[in-house]
């Protein structure tokens, strides 16, 4: 039998696997193998979320937004009522990520939403991107053809890039372009002629607003030969995805932003392309992508530890847990992660959020330290108050088209205005959150109180702490000069 | 311009007597137009020579706004053609010559244009164009060509050429937007912020470190030196005579107005408005975008006044791309290419310049040729607003348009 890889070795397997590894978790994980521990890990993947989503996804109505002849009070109960929805949906997500018992099966949920990115925003149906996220997830782990076949009919899908508008004769690229660019050649691996007659394949491609499903309108494809990568034959849409799949490139492309995700932010190009194969290989299952990378010599050594960020879900879910804070509502949360630069189910553009350190600016770094001081601070702070109400007072009387917290949608304006009002859901949201350092701490390991700071100092950073912290310092300052330290930021 | 060279030649002549430094130093003021030599015998003195007292604001236009209806080529058949429904009336257009007027909800732009402080750059674009938003903001954020790839900004690249001086308080300030744009990347000291105050409570929990074992790491503790640099500057609140307007933009411009007032000085500010992806309803958005335009760059005059700044400073407007000058079935306009772009200030050389776009020439895909490379507008920024070599920032040589008086 392997040896047991210890305490540090699985707080880092855990921390790029997962949201802020918890003590239990790296005790359990601690006594494994390498090889035992990410056997467990994948072994424990779900495809269905552990918390139920919120009541309205199966109510039955209409999926159209108010036609031409909608009255205005109409169209503002409309955009109120959704965005009521897509904040709930956000709220959902963050609890998810919190209790689920696989947090690697919501970290590739993430990882998902953002390599086939669709917006709420643009799709303005919050059931249709439950829908998706239920997709994204069912395949987190799964297959990649499978589920690269399902987000194309997946209808946010076909409605955020356009496919909905693709018909013969006036065939839209949109979409065809972003499968070959984003989703699996990546640039350079196609030309513009094969995205041209690869759009005249998907066209006929809609969703049926009435039943919020994939629809296919034969009277609007267009079934001639086309040319794609050499090949002429008449393609469907499927077809022409299958051709993607046949390129070594897709493989590659792929594992590479995965390495970026999980590994280090430099994939090593070898590596990347012995594992490509090996996916290939397998006809593409994830496990055996993700394995590949986790027992890659790059992925364990101490030179690539703290060398990646932390997402703003990673700072806010990962805080939490590492904190033992159980929170009633997770909505408040969902706010202060968008400030954060990260609106859940609305990245900003088809390409997602950059991530690494485009994650952090003067303006997000001080977003997350604000939130992690007063989360670490609040056994001293004000009495709860009703955060929540407050929030869904707020949500209500924001007008049609704003969404109360855009904060990462595209540098809109009207951020600004809400600038003061963002750093002041921030500390709502943190507001009904009990953390009690002195208790915490003493449930760490250890005899004396600086045994048991050092261990939670090990707990939280991925490398040494970059400030020092007083000796005298007591110990709710101790414990926040931690999450106050730039190497909380990284994993 | 002949004036010009004398006046650096002979400033560069002063500046090799100790006690012209002295006096530059201290009286540095709006009076002045002082530059500083680039050759390497001459760094010495840089510091008498403040090349970033010249203060650049860029106003991004995001989404892209529409060009042809900014400003309207009136006389021209074409354009009515094109624009059956989109057409802005001719009795409402602010003349500007006898061919070209501005859209009406530009109207404050007449008085900057009464006083020859208004530059219209008529058809700025790049060859082989871009109609992805995303990838068209990359390339003019990094002054690319069509299919090159870089990663700086543009004013980045150029402060990292020719530093900053160490106090100011940022190379760089970006308002409202966590996307750093031209300030992308690690080579300047940039800001973003949405407001002071809010900055300014926050920024406490900043903290200086020494150096970094990895790449994320050091970006980590140089955005934290950054801020720590910036909060001691921007803590005094200036209070204004004018009353900026109760807009998004006019609250960014307030801000942008907070920031510049601090002494110690910054070198760019970057506002965006945004909104400008017209694609349905077009003429009751983009009225309400450019009136919010025009508002708040007048207040940004009247602010700069007050701070005896306006001729030490240049506003210079940009978009991803223009759009397309036949008007689509729902009321609006999809993605273009080249676009109408403004540059104000107390030292902008009024009027015309570049082409208006042929519209009876076309390209396959529905747009007009450029007339002006956005890099030569760049170039005109760097090498004639403040004297320093352009091409290492936009990757070869480009041609300065002459839309300054210096």
């Amino acid at each position: 039998m392997a040896a047991s890889m210890g305490e540090s070795d699985a707080r880092h397997l855990l921390a790029r696997t997962g949201f802020g590894p918890t003590t239990t978790e790296v005790r359990t994980y601690a006594a494994l193998s390498r090889d035992d521990a990410i056997a467990k890990l994948l072994a424990d993947v779900r495809t269905t979320p552990a918390t139920a989503p919120p009541a309205w996804i199966n109510e039955p109505g209409p999926f159209r937004r108010p036609g031409p002849v909608a009255s205005a009070e109409e169209r503002k109960a409309f955009q109120q009522g959704e965005t009521r929805r897509a904040a709930e949906l956000r709220g959902w997500w963050v609890r998810e990520m919190l209790v689920t018992p696989s947090p690697l099966t919501e970290r590739m949920t993430l990882f998902w939403h953002n390599h086939f990115v669709s917006s709420e925003q643009k799709v303005r149906d919050a059931r249709l991107m439950y829908a998706q996220n239920a997709t994204l997830r069912a395949q987190a782990l799964g297959n990649f053809a499978s589920l690269l076949h399902a987000v194309a009919k997946d209808p946010a899908m076909v409605i955020y890039l356009d496919n909905a508008q693709n018909r013969k004769g006036a065939a839209n690229e949109n979409f065809a372009r972003e499968v070959m660019e984003l989703f699996t050649l990546g640039q350079g691996h196609y030309t513009e002629q094969d995205i041209k007659e690869a759009a005249r394949a998907f066209t006929g491609w809609g969703v049926d607003r009435d039943t919020g499903t994939f629809a296919f309108r034969p009277r609007l494809h267009d079934d001639g030969e086309k040319t794609v990568f050499g090949k002429t034959a008449r393609f469907d849409g499927d077809a022409i995805l299958d051709l993607v799949l046949e390129r070594r490139e897709t493989a590659e492309f792929i594992i590479a932003k995965l390495w970026k995700e999980f590994v280090s932010p430099e994939p090593d190009r070898r590596s990347v392309e012995r594992i490509a194969q090996a996916f290939r290989a397998s006809k593409y299952d994830l496990k055996v992508a993700l394995r590949g990378l986790l027992e890659t010599n790059a992925f364990w050594a101490s030179d690539n530890r703290g060398t990646l960020v932390k997402s703003p879900v990673e700072i806010v879910v990962g805080a939490l847990r590492q904190l033992d804070i159980a929170p009633d509502d997770t909505l408040p949360l969902a706010f202060a992660v968008a400030g954060m630069g990260q609106n859940l189910f609305a990245p900003p553009n088809v390409r997602g959020w950059p991530g690494g350190e485009v994650w952090i600016n003067s303006n997000t770094l001080l977003a997350r330290k604000q939130f992690l001081d007063r989360i670490a601070r609040n056994d001293a702070g004000a009495p709860p108050r009703t955060a929540v109400a407050t929030m869904t007072a707020q949500l209500a009387d924001t007008n049609t088209d704003s969404a109360p917290m855009m904060a990462t949608r595209e540098a809109t304006l009207a951020e600004i205005n809400r600038a003061a009002r963002i750093a002041r859901q921030i500390d709502r949201s943190t507001r009904n959150l009990r953390f009690e350092a002195a208790r915490w701490l003493s449930e760490r390991n250890g005899a004396t109180r600086d045994e048991k700071l050092g261990a939670a100092k090990r707990l939280l950073l991925p490398i040494a702490a970059q400030l020092p912290v007083a000796d005298d310092a007591d110990v709710t300052t101790a414990v926040a000069a931690s999450l106050l330290d730039p190497a909380y930021q990284l994993k | 311009m002949t004036i010009d060279r004398n006046r650096r030649r002979f400033l560069r002549a002063t500046a090799a007597l100790p006690i012209a430094r002295a006096v530059g130093c201290v009286t540095f003021g709006a009076a002045s137009v002082a530059f500083a030599g680039t050759p390497a015998t001459d760094r010495a003195f840089d510091s008498a020579f403040d090349r970033y007292r010249h203060l650049l604001v860029l106003v991004e236009l995001k989404g892209g706004n529409d060009g042809l209806n900014t400003l309207v080529p009136f006389t021209d058949a074409a354009y009515y053609a094109l624009r059956p429904k989109l057409a802005i009336a001719r009795d409402q257009i602010i003349q500007l010559s006898d061919r070209v007027g501005l859209h009406p909800a530009l109207a404050p732009f007449s008085a900057f244009w009464r006083d020859r402080e208004l530059a219209v750059l008529q058809g700025v674009g790049y060859p082989q164009p871009n109609l992805s938003h995303f990838r068209s903001i990359e390339i003019w954020d990094t002054a690319s060509r069509s299919d090159e790839y870089r990663e700086d900004g543009w004013l980045t690249r150029t402060f990292a050429q020719q530093p900053v001086t160490a106090s100011y308080a940022a190379d760089g300030v970006v308002i409202g937007s966590n996307d750093l744009g031209p300030l992308s990347g690690s080579g300047a000291r940039t800001i973003a912020l949405a407001d002071t105050p809010t900055f300014l409570r926050r920024a406490r929990l900043a903290q200086p470190a020494a150096a970094a074992p990895n790449k994320a790491l050091a970006h980590i503790l140089k955005v934290e030196a950054d801020i720590v640099q910036a909060r001691g500057h921007l803590a005094t609140e200036r209070a204004f005579e004018i009353e900026f307007p109760a807009s998004g933009f006019g609250n960014a411009v307030k801000t942008a107005c907070q920031v510049i007032a601090n002494p110690s000085g910054v070198a760019a500010v970057r506002l965006t408005l945004t909104g400008f992806d017209t694609h349905t309803n077009q003429p009751g958005t983009q009225a309400r975008l450019l009136a919010e335009l025009a508002g708040g760059l007048t207040a940004l005059k009247s602010a700069l006044v007050e701070l005896g700044r306006w001729n030490e400073t240049l506003v210079l407007t940009y978009a991803e791309f223009g759009r397309r000058p036949r008007e689509n079935l729902s009321l609006g306009t999809d993605h273009g290419t080249s676009n109408v772009h403004f540059a104000l200030g107390g030292r902008v050389a009024g009027g015309l310049y570049g082409e208006t776009p042929d519209l009876t020439l076309l390209s396959s895909d529905g747009n007009p040729r450029h007339a002006l490379d956005f890099r030569d507008v760049y170039a005109t920024v760097l090498e004639r607003w403040w004297d320093v070599d352009a091409r290492n920032a936009l990757g070869g040589r480009f041609t300065a348009v002459p839309f300054l008086r210096m």
